[in-house]
């Protein structure tokens, strides 16, 4: 990185991202989660526009632009009228209660602090030093996938990894090429589209949307 | 001694001036911890529409309770009356070595993160035992409910001025605020945010105010401080409310100086004194105002819920010693 405060500002959009994957796993509300989402795809979109200043990448721009056209705007946008039709729906009961998954949290930060380490002790540099924060946001993502009940708490889960995921490669690569952030965020979007038709189908039969219910097969 | 007395003065300024200003200190946060509390219970007053107690009431409680004959419950050991002074004592000492007005204590050396915390940790268990001794239902479960919330808040304390540690190499209190000054644009690093939120929850913890305790109740459903105090009458209750008082002045203190150490006197000059004792008292000021809002606004969490919203404080903390140490 070139100038100091292009290097602030990519430290404070990275650590803003792992922020927003701790409160994501803090708040039961879940309305207060799509909140976190844009949050976090403003930061990236910051963050990729940054290096795409410093860089002199026009590709990267675009890419800004379609990360904060997607991860901040139209995901979350979906995922809260999911939300919206389900009002005051909070994540009551998950599998690990929330102190004890807070505390995991922080191991899984220092996890990824002490892994992650190794890999940039390889190309030590401002960027890629920053890259353990990018890992804890998908260790933390994983790990709300996996004890969250609710369908928008897990989406939300695999939205983190997604996030984590850019932000690794936003971090080490300068940027991924611009087709195949594409596809990812078309990915992604497509997932968030699924769930939300598979919410609303959810609440039309069962009436409830908690997927640790579907246990078994009926006609 | 002469080797005490050498560690003691630095130099450049004399032992006395910096004996004198860490007695400043002291007197400072003794008058203005209660004015804190005055000033928080005035904001919320004004805020709910009525006029609320005047902002002094504190110091005239305080005196009011001095001059009130000292009562004892029967069957209280020593612990009763030693845990108000011991309570006191800490605080006054953590004060006198933390940089509230100067970068430059008495015993700046010792001034590090561990002690201060664990000058603040004497006092809370102090104050439990001192909940105990009396024996009555209310003094054990105020005791038990402090203790349990002091078990989360205090390492969450610790590791968030750690965080700051990282940044500035060094986990001396003044040498952390010295560093700071030196470079303003560490103000708005993400550790820094981080560590700040992580700091505020652990303060109204620490300090009892509304999300985790509510210090104008005396329900036995919610009461965690009052209720380890109820024993308390006359100049003991004037000790331990002068002492939590301070411990709130000093937490607040801490707070403003460590990320915004605008104002700190370095040069332990006349002026630079007043100047930084004016700066104290509109940081502390803006801060508890702050708090006050919040405790306005916000209802009171249930008991079994405050561990998360700690466990939350204590993460953020991870987070940014994390940060501080993958940005240094």
């Amino acid at each position: 990185m070139r100038s100091g405060t292009a290097l602030d500002l990519v430290q404070l959009a990275s650590g803003v991202v792992l922020a927003g994957a701790v409160l994501a796993l803090w708040r039961r509300d879940l309305r207060a989660l799509t909140s976190v989402l844009v949050l976090q795809g403003a930061a990236l979109a910051t963050l990729a526009a940054v290096l795409a200043v410093e860089g002199g990448d026009v590709a990267l721009g675009v890419v800004a632009g379609v990360v904060l056209l997607a991860k901040a705007i139209v995901i979350p946008s979906l995922l809260a009228r999911v939300v919206r039709r389900d009002p005051g729906s909070r994540e009551t009961a998950p599998l690990v209660n929330v102190p004890a998954s807070l505390v995991g949290a922080a191991g899984l930060v220092v996890l990824s602090y002490l892994v992650a380490g190794r890999l940039t002790a390889l190309f030590p540099d401002p960027l890629t030093r920053l890259a353990p924060l990018g890992l804890a946001t998908v260790l933390i993502g994983f790990f709300v996938l996996t004890t969250r009940r609710k369908a928008v708490s897990q989406i939300v889960g695999l939205l983190l990894v997604d996030n984590g995921v850019a932000l690794t490669a936003f971090l080490l690569t300068a940027g991924v090429p611009l087709l195949v952030e594409l596809g990812a965020s078309l990915d992604v979007l497509l997932v968030v589209v699924v769930l939300q038709v598979l919410a609303t189908t959810m609440r039309a039969r069962l009436g409830h949307v908690d997927l640790d219910q579907l246990r078994e097969l009926h006609d | 001694m002469t080797a005490l007395l050498a560690t003691l003065s630095a130099p450049g300024d004399p032992l006395a001036a910096r004996i004198g200003i860490s007695v400043l200190q002291v007197a400072c946060v003794l008058v203005g911890g209660p004015l804190l509390l005055g000033l928080m219970a005035k904001i919320r007053a004004r805020a709910e529409g009525r006029t609320g107690p005047p902002v002094t009431q504190g110091l005239f409680d305080l005196r009011k309770l001095v001059g009130k004959e000292a009562v004892r419950a029967e069957h209280t050991s020593a612990v009763t009356a030693l845990a108000p002074l011991v309570l006191v004592a800490s605080a006054a000492v953590a004060v006198a070595l933390s940089p509230l007005l100067t970068t430059r204590p008495v015993l700046e050396t010792s001034a590090d993160v561990f002690v201060v915390v664990y000058l603040l940790l004497m006092g809370s268990v102090a104050l439990a035992l001192g909940g105990l001794d009396a024996g009555t239902a209310f003094g054990g479960l105020g005791s038990s409910r402090a203790m349990t919330i002091g078990a989360i808040s205090e390492p969450a304390l610790l590791v968030g001025i750690l965080a700051l540690a990282v940044q500035a190499k060094t986990s001396n209190l003044p040498g952390i605020v010295t560093a700071t000054l030196a470079h303003p644009g560490w103000l708005a690093s993400p550790q820094r945010i981080l560590a700040l939120v992580a700091l505020v929850v652990v303060v109204i913890a620490e300090t009892g105010r509304i999300p985790v305790d509510n210090p104008s109740t005396h329900l036995e459903l919610t009461m965690v401080h009052e209720a380890m105090v109820l024993e308390d009458a006359g100049p003991d209750l004037a000790l331990v409310s002068a002492g939590e008082a301070m411990r709130l002045g000093l937490l607040l203190a801490l707070v403003a100086n460590l990320f915004f150490p605008w104002g700190v006197d370095t040069s332990a000059s006349g002026l630079g004194i007043v100047v930084a004792l004016g700066a104290l008292g509109a940081k502390t000021a803006a801060i508890a105002a702050l708090i006050a809002l919040v405790e306005v606004s916000t209802a009171k969490l249930r008991l079994f819920r405050v561990p998360e919203l700690l466990a939350g404080g204590f993460v953020l903390a991870v987070v940014a010693v994390t940060t501080g140490l993958v940005t240094r």
